[in-house]
């Protein structure tokens, strides 16, 4: 038998090789081979000294404490049907939001006050919806791998609900000159209307179109990072030193 | 055990939230132990455990029973893991600069090895393993902690990974290549 290539001693440490016998009896024989194998234990088993932070016996119970209301309104929310009146909401904030821009004729420095308190009803109102964008977008990139079909109920529901919003959205984001936002918004759409416009149950090679259709556009991401910049701009400014707040 | 699992499941997916919670009691610790050795981060962990739940709670209609309920869950933890590690990857320069910083460490250590103190010379070592398991790429990573810590076989996690065996093979195969490479000079001051 010629050596034991590094790939066969890996197999045969995990206990996964199907040569095992003949292996073991070529390290009896030769003394190369056993050092190797020696040498691959010694790093392995050093690896098993890489420490994880200790987990008490509590821990699962602080872990349920910190879900078990998520839970309950993701519960609630399946019930309550967010997405009836969600889109209702939004739409209400950016009416309020156009509304102020179109009639309101502000003077002096009241016009970068007014704007700074628009542009933070708008980032509001995307960052909800960018959240449950992403919750979308989560929920079919990371669905398991299936055999036979997939139901997509929930997923195309919601996205069919959260297109009017996005409309509106990045219509609002253009006017206003927001093309970060407006883009996100722009490449967000084509992907709901994708989902929208699927089958309720989907094969797994329909599920690997949208999963393509979602990571080309690198949409995930885009969605993540603008709705944690969206979240950001939703902060107030902090007071000012004379305690006036704007 | 598993038998009391396989029922909890069963009562979590009609509903019953109590059967939910002994599911998220029993396997939390796992789910942490497995996170942190993927993500190298406590708070990332933290993270993954949470969402891993979360996620498990949203899709218990689509368990099928052919592999062990933490099977399920570690393939959830691990997805979402990776997701986090290459995210970090593909967007933050940190990562490189981490990566020349503990570089550096690590020359330092295998210059600088004590002989008599042991104590230190672990600490030391221990350091050079997660330096060492940072260099991992986030698939080898991956695929070498659920073979070498959680035990899963390596048909396992393919089917986890859905990367299929051999590609998961070779995974581990350059995973224990690159350990060997960072880890060798230091574990042969132990010899």
């Amino acid at each position: 038998m010629n050596h034991i290539s590094e790939e066969q001693l890996v197999l045969l440490y995990y206990g996964e090789s199907d040569e095992a016998a003949s292996i073991d009896q070529h390290l009896v024989e030769c003394e190369a081979c056993r050092k190797e194998f020696r040498a691959l234990q010694l790093v392995l088993n050093t690896v098993d000294s890489a420490p994880v932070p200790e987990r008490g016996a509590e821990y699962g119970r602080a872990v349920w404490q910190r879900i078990e209301k998520r839970i309950g309104k993701r519960k609630q929310r399946r019930f309550a049907q967010w997405w009836i009146w969600a889109p209702a909401m939004a739409a209400l904030l950016v009416t309020a939001f156009l509304a102020g821009r179109l009639t309101h004729k502000p003077v002096g420095t009241d016009v970068a006050k007014n704007q700074q308190i628009r542009e933070r009803i708008l980032m509001v109102a995307v960052g909800d919806h960018l959240e449950r964008s992403q919750m979308v977008l989560a929920e079919l990139s990371n669905a398991p791998d299936h055999v036979g079909k997939l139901d997509i109920t929930d997923e195309r529901q919601m996205a069919s609900e959260l297109l009017d919003d996005n409309r509106l959205y990045r219509q609002t984001a253009r006017s206003t000159g927001n093309t970060a936002v407006a883009n996100v918004l722009d490449d967000l759409e084509r992907v709901l209307i994708e989902i929208a416009h699927s089958p309720t149950e989907v094969s797994s090679g329909q599920l690997d179109d949208l999963r393509q259709q979602i990571e080309s556009r690198g949409l995930l991401f885009k969605v993540r990072v603008m709705g944690s910049e969206v979240r950001q701009q939703e902060v107030p400014p902090a007071p000012q030193k004379d305690g006036k707040k704007l | 055990m598993e038998v009391e699992a396989g029922s909890a499941v069963e009562r979590a997916r009609a509903g019953d939230s109590d059967a939910f919670r002994l599911l998220v009691e029993q396997h939390s610790r796992a789910i942490f132990r497995l996170a942190f050795r993927m993500t190298g981060n406590e708070q990332d962990a933290e993270d993954v455990v949470q969402e891993t739940f979360l996620r498990a709670y949203k899709q218990l209609n689509r368990y099928e029973a052919r592999s062990s309920f933490a099977t399920w869950l570690f393939r959830i933890a691990s997805n979402y893991s990776l997701d986090l590690i290459r995210m970090r990857k593909r967007h933050e320069d940190k990562r490189e600069r981490g990566s020349d910083e503990e570089r550096d460490i690590l020359q330092n250590i295998a210059v600088d090895t004590p002989g008599p103190d042991r104590v230190v010379y672990g600490a030391q070592v221990r350091d050079r393993v997660n330096a060492a398991l940072d260099e991992l790429s986030p698939q080898e990573r991956t695929a070498f902690v659920l073979r070498h810590f959680e035990g899963l076989s390596i048909e396992e996690i393919g089917a986890s990974l859905g990367t299929g065996t051999n590609a998961t093979k070779h995974s581990i195969f350059r995973a224990v290549q690159k350990l060997r490479k960072n880890l060798e000079p230091v574990v042969g001051h132990a010899r």
